[in-house]
């Protein structure tokens, strides 16, 4: 069961997990924004350009 | 890609335990994945789109940037790029030390490893098949698509006879990241309410900022690897 759950986690999460939450987070202020009627398709772009410098940045300092 | 992957480690399973073990292994796992995707197809479609939209853009955001991630990492010399050669000889010193095993009348070594290569290697390509095909309306389209790389890969593999060592792994990574995380951006806002400027028309100013993006980082990411003491 743990080698279940592992398998999925690290098919869909991956290598760093920030990225993952990442994108979640920036999913949920999109329709935090769309639900309020302010234009929100700026967020998730903006986000997937912040969430993949900072990730790659972790590798590129080691 | 994933095909590539799958065919060299089929290929040493093949050359060090047997055509018939390493191909029925394939075969049973190829079968597997058309299974999943004809299960899972039609249930994705009842989902309202909205929904769908959402799920599937954040899926296709999760691998694209996944595929992205390690691809910039690779151009940038920041991990070492994949050597299809090298990965062939280590599958079959490794196929050549293991035991041998009969069951069901197949080598199980062999079976068993090219089951696994295939299917692990093409659950992320079913998934890719579903995602695209339930938000287009076209499962058997997208399966299709794919159906047709596994066959040129297949067929590729038999006139060079070994693994494909010539295909650029790294830009065909670089392209499909950029394509996922374009199409999961433009997805999972439409999926979270947003709309887009101009609609379906933001779709190639998307793609557009996801590769100068990427290309920047890849930049930037060198710069940084050369200032590095080897």
């Amino acid at each position: 069961m743990k080698r279940f759950a592992q398998f999925w986690w690290d098919f869909i999460v991956g290598d760093d997990w920030r990225v993952a939450a990442g994108v979640a987070l920036a999913l949920g202020v999109t329709a935090i924004l769309a639900a309020a009627d302010v234009p929100a398709w700026w967020v998730l772009p903006l986000a997937v350009a912040g969430v993949l410098w900072f990730s790659l940045r972790s590798v590129a300092r080691r | 890609m994933e095909s590539v992957e799958a065919l060299t480690i089929v290929l040493a399973m093949g050359i060090t335990r047997g055509w018939r073990s390493a191909l029925t292994g394939a075969g049973v796992a190829a079968l597997a994945l058309a299974a999943i995707i004809a299960s899972l197809g039609p249930a994705l479609t009842v989902i309202p789109i909205e929904v769908l939209r959402l799920v599937v853009g954040a899926l296709l955001l999760v691998f694209g940037l996944q595929w992205l991630r390690k691809a910039i990492l690779r151009a940038s010399g920041w991990r070492a790029t994949r050597d299809e050669d090298s990965a062939f000889e280590r599958e079959a010193a490794a196929g050549r030390a293991a035991a041998p095993e009969m069951r069901a009348g197949l080598d199980w070594y062999g079976f068993t490893v090219s089951f696994k290569g295939v299917l692990l290697e093409g659950l992320e390509v079913a998934f890719i098949v579903l995602t695209f095909g339930s938000t287009q309306g076209s499962i058997p389209l997208a399966a299709a698509g794919a159906a047709a790389a596994v066959v040129l890969v297949v067929a590729a593999g038999i006139v060079v006879r070994g693994p494909l060592s010539r295909v650029p792994e790294n830009t065909l990574a670089f392209a499909v990241g950029v394509l996922l995380t374009t199409f999961g951006t433009f997805w999972g806002a439409e999926g979270a309410g947003a709309n887009w400027p101009g609609d379906d028309a933001a779709l190639p100013g998307v793609l557009g900022f996801v590769l100068l993006m990427s290309l920047g980082y890849v930049t930037a990411l060198r710069r940084r690897r050369s200032l590095v003491p080897a």
